[in-house]
């Protein structure tokens, strides 16, 4: 407006026309930082990523304690020989041991002996047992290679001529039972993880719009006066990107931080009976570089998500924002 | 510059408010549109801004026919429109300064390049010393010039304002009116809606009367 008429300042009153003031401040954001509604959304981002993240967390646990079973009972299998008349036992527990030995997948056979045998019966029978008095049953203990097992039922064919009173187990009824669990478990872990998630998303999606609501004489103001759809549209989004990123980023801070408290308790209690007992249900209470990246990942997405919301808005805004003008006069 | 020719409008399945509105407004015009509240003044400016589509007759715009506008086309033309709003629309998390210059941002212009524009605008309005001044602060006769000098800032070929002196004592309002007319003298085109016939008296402008839904004009 250059070719305003200077002359035209001299027709205001004195108190109105003043010296040229220098504008340094920065200029004020075109979506406001903040309001109630928008901190509300931060905050109910927050707390639904930090439950997802704990969900998704106690997923992976449960899924990566489920696998160690499985291949902890997996690794090995036993020969169990009953004493019978006329049996030489150690003979005989030799013969076993050679016999699965050559199997190719096993690594290593272990006869257990004699005084092993007595401690694992020492619980029920005392100390001081000796052993030749019963009819105790001996075992021998052929490790695995888990990613090679052997041929169990050529094993099986292979000892039982020879060795009549020798048993195979290679543990497969509570490999099946606990692989089983473990699936269910797995399996309904992550039927919770798709609710809260679905929670999550509704939820992100409602407060985006509440938060919007807030925002309808914005994109009526920059629509008038001149504003393309795209540029409204990309103002509400950035700005609802950072504010989604930040809800997810301190709920997912604080669900690593949850994760890793309990890390260091169960390291910091390791050998003390109630910790033994919890490592040994759920493993060691880390999640591991995949648990980490999902939290990571859950923050970027709710961030797009609460983006993509608001960009939805503005463009539902602005189609009807015509219809929507109130006549005044 | 804007042409209507036989124009009605509905809003859904109602009675039609306007009817029949055949008008021209030239280049470098003066009119004020008047008539009784409820009228259709509003309806009559939105339809002059493009935010309503006529539901029958034939509105020319900068030469081009309304119906034929894309949407992508209207944030250009609208550009060469500066509307006062009757409630102003000032945004109240940005200074005076900001919201005058709202209309170059959304263009992407770099601050720079506009600044000495608007502080003189701002001064020229009467405004120089409340540029930093967040809208609740003002006054509603500052508010009001706030609102003229963001629908100045663009140089547009007409000016609609809705009102405009609906909230200002009898002096500001002829202060304002000083401020039309000038603007008119420098080239733009006005258009005042109004029900203010002392402010009408004041000068010899065209007149468009708005009743029962039909248009008169007075020259």
């Amino acid at each position: 407006m250059t070719e305003l008429s200077a002359e035209h300042l001299h027709e205001q009153p004195a108190e109105m026309a003043g010296p040229v003031q220098r504008v340094q401040r920065k200029m004020a954001p075109i979506v406001p930082a903040q309001n109630i509604a928008g901190r509300a959304l931060v905050l109910v981002i927050a707390i639904m990523t930090f439950l997802s993240c704990l969900t998704f967390g106690a997923v992976t646990l449960v899924r990566d304690t489920a696998s160690v079973w499985e291949n902890q009972i997996s690794r090995e299998a036993t020969i169990q020989i009953k004493p019978v008349e006329g049996l030489d036992m150690e003979a005989a527990l030799a013969q076993a041991s050679q016999i699965a030995g050559e199997f190719p997948g096993v690594k290593e056979t272990k006869i257990i002996d004699r005084d092993a045998t007595a401690r694992l019966l020492e619980p029920w029978l005392g100390s001081g047992l000796n052993i030749d008095e019963l009819p105790v049953p001996r075992l021998v203990v052929v490790t695995i290679d888990e990613n090679n097992p052997p041929d169990f039922a050529a094993m099986r064919a292979a000892i039982t001529p020879k060795l009549p009173s020798a048993a195979l187990d290679d543990h497969r009824t509570w490999v099946d039972r606990l692989v089983a669990m473990a699936r269910t478990t797995v399996t309904i872990g992550i039927a919770v993880l798709a609710l809260m998630l679905s929670a999550t998303v509704l939820t992100v999606v409602f407060a985006t719009r509440g938060a919007m609501a807030g925002n309808g004489h914005i994109i009526e103001v920059l629509h008038f006066v001149g504003a393309e759809a795209r540029f409204i549209a990309r103002e509400f989004r950035w700005h609802f990107l950072v504010t989604g990123m930040k809800g997810a980023a301190a709920g997912g801070a604080a669900a690593i931080l949850v994760f890793i408290v309990f890390s260091w308790w169960s390291s910091r209690n390791m050998a003390t009976p109630q910790a033994d007992q919890a490592t040994a249900l759920f493993g060691n209470f880390a999640i591991g570089s995949a648990g980490y990246l999902g939290v990571g990942l859950m923050v970027l997405v709710i961030g797009a998500l609460t983006a993509a919301t608001s960009h939805a808005t503005v463009v539902t805004y602005l189609s009807d924002i015509d219809i929507r003008q109130p006549d005044a006069g | 510059m804007i042409r209507f020719e036989n124009v009605g409008l509905r809003y859904g399945m109602g009675p039609e408010i306007l009817r029949d509105i055949s008008l021209h407004i030239p280049e470098r015009s003066f009119q004020f549109l008047s008539g009784p509240s409820g009228a259709g003044k509003t309806t009559l400016l939105r339809l002059l801004f493009m935010s309503l589509k006529p539901t029958r007759g034939l509105i020319t715009i900068f030469g081009k026919d309304r119906s034929r506008i894309s949407r992508s086309e209207l944030p250009h033309l609208r550009r060469r429109i500066g509307v006062v709003f009757q409630d102003f629309r000032l945004l109240d998390h940005m200074t005076t300064y900001e919201n005058v210059a709202l209309p170059l941002r959304v263009r992407g212009r770099e601050e720079a390049s506009y600044r000495t524009d608007v502080t003189e605008l701002l001064k020229w309005v009467g405004l120089g010393e409340r540029m930093h001044v967040l809208p609740p602060v003002l006054s509603g006769g500052e508010k009001q010039r706030a609102a003229i000098a963001r629908a100045l800032i663009e140089q547009p070929e007409i000016l609609l304002a809705d009102e405009p002196t609906g909230n200002v004592d009898p002096p500001l309002a002829r202060r304002l009116l000083r401020l039309f007319i000038e603007l008119n003298r420098l080239g733009t085109a006005v258009v005042i809606a109004t029900h203010d016939l002392g402010l009408m008296e004041q000068v010899d402008a065209r007149r468009m009367i708005l009743a029962g839904g039909r248009l008169d004009v007075y020259d």
